[in-house]
C-alpha cells in the first residue's frame, strides 16, 4: 500500500525514466542486441516498473502517472516478451537465393491447390470454347480477344510499324502495376478463408484457357506461343504464387484441425505470406517489361520459334531455381 | 458501477500485471482514412507535377514515371510510415492512432506490410464498406486486414486533471487536517466510484432538488463508511459539503506527481539503480 504518494512518486520516479531510457534505446534500432548486463538491468526496471504498475492499482486517482507507467510497462512488455526474431536489416542476395524458394517450397501444398484450381478453370475455358464458340463474346470479355485468330494474326504479321514502338515503357509500367494489383488481390482474398483465391484463380484459367483454345482450333498455336510463353512463363506463376500466399493466409484463418488461437496461427505465416507476395511482385516485373518489349513483336520481326525457346528456357529456369534455390544451405 | 462503453485491449503479462489499451472506434479510424487519403492524394498530384517537369523534353518517361509514381505513392505509404513511425501515418498522427500488435508485443513490418495490402479487400465494394462492418462488428475494432496482420488500432488518451474550481470554489476543505485518513479514502477508493463522484458534483445543478438531496444523501453514507473521518472534520457538513470535500481530498493535484524527478540517466548512474546480481 501506498501511504506518502509524493515520496512515492519520488523514489520510483528515477527507475522509470532509466526503463524509458532503455527502451528508447531498444526501439530505435530494432536490429541491436543488448548485452547480457544490459538484459538484466531491462528485465529489473520493467518488473518494478510492473511492479510499481500494481501498487498504483489500488490508488486509482493519479491518471497520469497511472497512464504514464502503463505505457512504459507496455512499451517493456513488447520489448521482452516478444519471442520472434528482431526485423534485421534487408539482405537482398540471401532473400533471393534462400528465403523465397524455401518459402515457396515449404508452402507448395498451397501452390498445388491453386494450380489445380488453375488448371480447372483452364480445361472448363478450353471446353466452352470447342463446345460453343458462340460463348467467347461471354468467356472472353475484351475487345482485343473476340475477334477472329486467323485475322489478327494476319494483321500482326502484315504490320509494317512497330507495334508498341516508344509506348513501350508506358505499357510495360501499365503492365506490371495491373498484374501486382491483381496478385496482391488475389492474396488478399485468403480473408475469405481461400475460397475468394481460389474463385478468382479459377476465372483467370477460364480466360486463358478459353484464348488458347481459340487460336489453337484457329490453326494459329504457333502464334500463341509465341505471343504468350514469354511474358506467360513468368506471370501466371506469379499471380499462383499470389494465389499461394492467399491460401496460406486463409489456412491460418481457418486453423482446421489446429487449437492455437487464430491471432497466433495468422501471426506465424505473416512472414511466409509477405515473403510469397513480393517475390511475386518481382516476378512480374520482369513479365512486364518482357510483355512490352518483346512479347508484341511477332514474325516476320521475330521468328516464333526464338519466342518459344526464350519462354521454355524462362519455365525451366524458373522451376529449378524454385526447386533448387537454397536446398544446399543446412538452414534450408 | 460505469458502464464500459469503449473498447479496450487488456493484456495480463505473465507477471501478473494487467494493463489495458485503448482502441480507436470506427469513426475515429475514417476520419484518419480521411486525411490519410488526402495526404496521398497531395503526394501524388505533387510527384505527378514534378514529373511533369520533365514532360516537354522526355513525354513517354514523363507517362511511364507518373503511373509508377502512382502506384508506389498509393501502395507505399501506409506502409512506410506505419513502418518509420512506430505504427502512425499522418491521418493517425493527427487524431492520435497507433497500429499495435493485437498481443501487446513488438509490431513487425510483415504486418504492417500485410495489413496495408489487404486494404484491397477492406475497400471492397466502395469506401472501405467491408473493412467498416468488420471494424463495427469486432470486439476489437478491426478491419479485415487488422484480423489477418494481428494488429489493432490504439489511441492515445490524455487523461484531463480534474476541474476541480467547479467542484469547491474556494472552500476550505476539513479533511486536509488529516493527511493518514486522506491516504486512506484515496486507497479505498476505485477509478470508477471517484469518477462517478466527480461527475455527480459537476453536474449537481442539473438535478432536480429532492434527487439532488437524496442522491448526495446515498454518495454520503457510502463514503462515510468506506472511510470514516473523525466528527471534528465533519461537524455541520452537508451530504453534498461532505462529497465535495471528499472529491477534492481525491483528486486535488500533487506536484511530485506530475514532474518525473529524473530523466535521461547516463548509464553508470542507470547502472547503480539495479541491484548487484545474487552470488552464486
Amino acid at each position: 500500500m501506498i501511504v506518502d504518494f509524493e515520496r512515492f512518486v519520488a523514489a520510483e520516479s528515477p527507475y522509470w525514466a532509466a526503463l524509458e531510457t532503455m527502451l528508447s534505446t531498444c526501439e530505435k534500432d530494432a536490429g541491436k542486441s543488448l548485452a547480457v548486463p544490459e538484459v538484466k538491468e531491462l528485465h529489473y526496471l520493467y518488473q518494478r516498473a510492473s511492479s510499481d504498475l500494481v501498487r498504483l492499482k489500488g490508488f486509482p486517482n493519479e491518471p497520469r502517472v497511472r497512464a504514464r507507467l502503463e505505457a512504459l510497462v507496455a512499451r517493456a512488455y513488447a520489448e521482452i516478451h516478444e519471442v520472434r526474431g528482431r526485423s534485421r536489416r534487408l539482405k537482398p542476395v540471401q532473400w533471393v537465393t534462400l528465403t523465397f524458394p524455401t518459402t515457396f517450397r515449404r508452402r507448395r501444398s498451397a501452390f498445388s491447390l491453386v494450380v489445380a484450381a488453375t488448371l480447372a478453370g483452364v480445361l472448363f475455358g478450353a471446353f466452352a470454347i470447342w463446345l460453343d464458340p458462340d460463348a467467347k463474346t461471354i468467356v472472353l470479355p475484351f475487345q482485343h480477344l473476340s475477334g477472329n485468330p486467323s485475322e489478327r494474326v494476319a494483321y500482326e504479321e502484315g504490320r509494317t510499324d512497330d507495334p508498341v514502338g516508344e509506348m513501350a515503357p508506358m505499357f510495360s509500367a501499365r503492365l506490371m502495376t495491373h498484374n501486382i494489383r491483381v496478385t496482391i488481390f488475389a492474396m488478399a482474398l485468403g480473408v475469405t478463408l481461400g475460397v475468394g483465391t481460389l474463385i478468382l484463380l479459377f476465372f483467370n484459367g477460364i480466360i486463358l484457357g478459353a484464348v488458347v483454345c481459340d487460336y489453337v482450333l484457329a490453326g494459329e498455336t504457333a502464334f500463341v506461343a509465341g505471343w504468350l510463353l514469354p511474358h506467360g512463363a513468368v506471370e501466371i506463376p506469379a499471380i499462383l504464387v499470389g494465389g499461394q500466399a492467399g491460401l496460406v493466409l486463409g489456412k491460418a484463418l481457418l486453423g482446421s484441425g489446429d487449437s492455437t488461437p487464430v491471432s497466433l496461427r495468422v501471426r506465424a505465416v505473416a512472414d511466409d505470406v509477405l515473403t510469397l507476395v513480393i517475390g511475386a511482385a518481382l516476378f512480374l516485373v520482369w513479365a512486364g517489361i518482357i510483355e512490352a518489349f518483346f512479347s508484341q513483336y511477332h514474325e516476320p520481326v521475330l521468328p516464333y520459334w526464338i519466342k518459344i525457346t526464350f519462354g521454355s528456357i524462362e519455365i525451366l529456369a524458373l522451376s529449378l531455381y524454385l526447386s533448387l534455390a537454397g536446398r544446399k544451405d543446412r538452414h534450408a | 458501477m460505469l458502464k464500459k462503453i469503449t473498447a479496450s485491449l487488456d493484456i495480463l503479462t505473465p507477471e501478473g500485471v494487467a494493463f489495458s489499451l485503448p482502441l480507436a472506434g470506427p469513426f475515429l479510424r475514417f476520419l484518419a482514412w480521411v486525411i490519410d487519403f488526402a495526404c496521398v492524394s497531395s503526394i501524388v498530384m505533387l510527384l505527378g507535377a514534378c514529373v511533369n517537369l520533365i514532360s516537354p523534353i522526355l513525354p513517354r518517361l514523363s507517362a511511364t514515371m507518373s503511373i509508377l509514381v502512382y502506384f508506389c505513392a498509393t501502395m507505399g505509404y501506409g506502409m512506410l510510415l506505419e513502418w518509420f513511425w512506430r505504427g502512425q501515418t499522418i491521418g493517425k498522427r493527427m487524431l492520435g492512432l497507433r497500429v499495435a500488435d493485437d498481443h501487446g508485443l513488438r509490431l513487425k513490418f510483415s504486418q504492417i506490410a500485410l495489413r496495408n495490402l489487404l486494404r484491397a479487400v477492406d475497400a471492397l465494394p466502395f469506401l472501405y464498406a467491408t473493412g467498416g462492418t468488420a471494424c463495427v462488428c469486432s470486439r476489437h475494432h478491426q478491419r479485415l486486414g487488422d484480423y489477418a496482420a494481428g494488429t489493432v488500432v490504439i489511441r492515445h488518451v490524455n487523461e484531463p486533471a480534474a476541474d476541480l474550481t467547479a467542484v469547491q470554489p474556494g472552500k476550505f476543505n476539513s479533511f486536509r487536517a488529516y493527511p493518514s485518513l486522506e491516504a486512506r479514502l484515496r486507497q479505498r477508493v476505485s477509478p470508477q466510484e471517484a469518477g462517478l463522484a466527480l461527475q455527480a458534483l459537476m453536474r449537481r445543478e442539473e438535478f432536480e432538488p429532492e434527487a439532488r438531496t437524496r442522491l448526495f444523501g446515498e454518495f454520503a453514507a457510502y463514503y462515510r463508511k468506506l472511510a470514516p473521518f473523525p466528527e471534528e472534520a465533519t461537524f455541520a457538513l452537508t451530504d453534498e459539503q461532505y462529497m465535495r470535500n471528499v472529491v477534492e481530498t481525491l483528486f486535488r493535484p500533487r506536484s511530485a506527481a506530475a514532474a518525473p524527478a529524473t530523466r535521461g540517466l547516463s548509464s553508470s548512474q542507470s547502472a547503480l539503480l539495479v541491484p548487484p546480481p545474487p552470488e552464486k
